[in-house]
């Protein structure tokens, strides 16, 4: 009786079939519109920018630091989990989804203190898109440079 | 008329990199931080290979908003820095590029958490 | 004291439930048991500055009325068992503090109130009690930062994932019964089982077979059928784990009519609360089984019930490793009072 008769590989199949899938074309939608609005919000504050005069570096930081704070707001007043459960990669992907990634944790363990509960925790899930997103960019940069001659 | 284009195509390109990110979440058991790592590093590696900088000249933010956008503004900062400063460009381009909302998102993220308290669910 | 096969404990005196106790998060409170719940909250903070603080205050209060109602002091009160799912279960030893009840702390994941109930029911048998309280608690804030995301984290659940209760259900067991009271009449441990289920949103997978091995054990080792209950009661596998647990008796041809096999997770909520597989956490077969099914067996509507709490013996960091995630279950057969 210790483990029925049933096999491990012979159970895996029945939880596949006994598990309801997620509703695929649905949630494409949902991400689909979402993320979009959020791109668009993201084109206006770059139009603003323009009307600002602000040039061609600033424009871009102008805009990202915006839907930045808008994410990481949105975080703190409990709505964008609520998006995020609508929209599911639709507000995960933009970057308003990476402040929200930042924001939350750091919410989340502000009663561990302000050392190791903020600081130690805003990066925590936000961390390995640093780590990750800039070794890759150095990586790049170092091939450019030795193949830079090269394509000129 | 092309004012309302950009809009369109901000939309549509925006949408379609989401849609990705959620086929890939339905369909794999990836978790979001996989997700957002793996969008950051294609989105630098597409830059690096050229492809990436075409649909943000086509698309505009909704190219540069999703998190590949950010693998692009780190890969041709590296770039830029290379081109600038040699070698130790790549070191310095990607972080300097992007500095503006890495440092954003370290600001608000602690403001947002000495302001706001987190809520329970209902 | 006696033993029924390899598994089975029969006490032979048995233990009375003189009170047991209920409490419910706001969100269970909604559920379709919300009437079968002696305290429903009306916010998951209860005043203090943590949702750690909050569980465990919960517990306090539990343990506090359960034993207003029978009537005893807690310097009375010989042991206290329980636990949660917090990391070194702080909840139940942080009230343990405030009771001041000599206390033996358990992990059994979501079966600890059942796990606490076999246990206090073994110790008051065998003498070496007069009386116990047996608790255990979740909370959906403090269990979801532990094992899954921040609560503010804009993620989507999948469809097997379950959501851990706001629970907390307390029983006071005693030697002396009163007549017509609630008793404790058998229990069976439970062998760890792993099936390999790997994904860690699927709990009602990973418990299901540990579920079937202890329920086919208890019926073996006692010669009974499942006719032989008025309810056969499981902790925490939700809709899907439930149909799986299903399955599992069909393989191993163990007779299971399907109005008799209720899940606790799939029970406590409204599938349109959005809850997806159903609830989890020890909060909830505790607050099921000392609401719902030990109310029900005192008004007569049932007599004899078997509750198999069953819990997912993960930790972030085995998951995390890419290990599998084993089950645990345990049960106890409680009778009603009136013959």
């Amino acid at each position: 009786m210790t483990q029925g008769n049933m096999q491990p590989e012979e159970y895996s199949k029945l939880v596949s079939k006994m598990t309801p899938h997620s509703r695929h074309v649905r949630g494409c939608f949902r991400a689909f519109w979402v993320g979009g609005v959020i791109c668009m919000l993201g084109q206006a504050l770059n139009a603003l920018g323009e009307t600002l005069n602000l040039c061609e570096t600033a424009g871009p930081m102008f805009t990202s630091t915006v839907l930045i704070f808008l994410g990481t707001t949105l975080t703190g007043l409990g709505i964008y989990d609520r998006i995020g459960k609508y929209a599911g990669c639709g507000s995960i992907v933009p970057i308003t989804g990476f402040a929200n990634s930042v924001a939350a944790p750091a919410l989340e363990y502000r009663r561990e203190g302000i050392v190791m509960g903020i600081g130690a925790k805003l990066f925590t899930l936000a961390g390995p898109v640093l780590v990750y997103g800039i070794s890759t960019s150095i990586g790049i940069g170092v091939i450019y440079w030795a193949v830079r001659g090269w394509l000129m | 008329m092309s004012e309302l284009l950009i809009y369109g195509k901000a939309f549509l390109v925006g949408g379609l990199i989401c849609v990705i990110g959620q086929i890939l979440m339905q369909t794999t058991k990836l978790t979001s931080a996989r997700i957002l790592v793996l969008f950051v590093v294609s989105g630098a590696i597409l830059t690096g290979l050229g492809i990436y900088k075409p649909l943000v000249d086509f698309a505009g933010a909704g190219a540069t908003v999703p998190l590949t956008g950010f693998g692009y503004s780190l890969a041709m900062g590296a770039i830029e820095g290379v081109n600038k400063y040699g070698l130790i460009g790549a070191l310095c381009g990607g972080v300097t590029k992007t500095a503006a909302g890495i440092s954003a998102a370290v600001l608000f993220g602690l403001l947002n958490a000495l302001i706001f308290k987190p809520h329970a669910k209902p | 004291m006696s033993r029924a096969g390899a598994q089975t404990l029969i006490f032979d005196n048995p233990p009375a439930i003189a009170a047991h106790i209920s409490y419910a998060g706001p969100k269970e409170g909604q559920g379709p048991l919300s009437e079968w719940f002696d305290v429903v909250l009306a916010d998951d903070l209860l005043g203090q500055k943590s949702w750690e603080l909050a569980e465990s205050e919960m517990v306090r209060r539990a343990v506090e009325q359960a034993l207003k109602t029978a009537g005893i002091t807690a310097e009375s009160v010989q042991a206290m068992l329980g636990g949660d799912l917090n990391n070194q279960i702080i909840a139940s030893s942080f009230a343990a503090r405030t009771l001041g009840i000599p206390f033996l702390g358990l992990y059994g994941a979501c079966s600890t109130f059942i796990q606490a109930t076999l246990l206090g029911a073994s110790l008051i048998s065998g003498g070496y009690l007069d009386n116990a309280v047996c608790v255990a608690s979740s909370h959906y804030c403090t269990a979801e930062r532990q094992f899954r995301f921040p609560v503010e984290l804009g993620n989507q659940r999948p469809p097997q994932a379950s959501w851990t209760t706001t629970a907390c259900g307390c029983s006071l067991l005693t030697a002396n019964a009163a007549p017509g009271a609630l008793k404790v009449v058998s229990g069976t441990l439970g062998k760890v089982i792993d099936l390999q289920i790997k994904d860690a949103n699927h709990m009602g997978a990973a418990m299901a077979p540990a579920v079937c091995s202890t329920i086919e054990a208890h019926l073996a080792e006692t010669g009974r059928t499942a006719d032989d209950y008025d309810l056969i009661a499981t902790g925490d596998l939700g809709w899907i784990g439930r149909n799986i647990l299903m399955e599992l008796f069909h393989h191993d041809n163990v007779g299971m009519p399907d109005e008799k096999l209720v899940d606790c997770g799939a029970s406590i909520f409204y599938q349109e609360q959005d809850t997806h597989a159903g609830g989890s956490g020890c909060g909830c077969v505790a607050s099921v089984s000392c609401g719902w099914l030990m109310k029900r067996i005192e008004r007569g509507e049932l007599h004899r019930v078997l509750i198999a709490g069953s819990g997912a013996m993960l930790s972030p960091t085995s998951c995390q490793q890419g290990e599998t995630i084993p089950g645990i279950s345990y049960a106890v057969c409680i009778e009603g009072g009136a013959e």
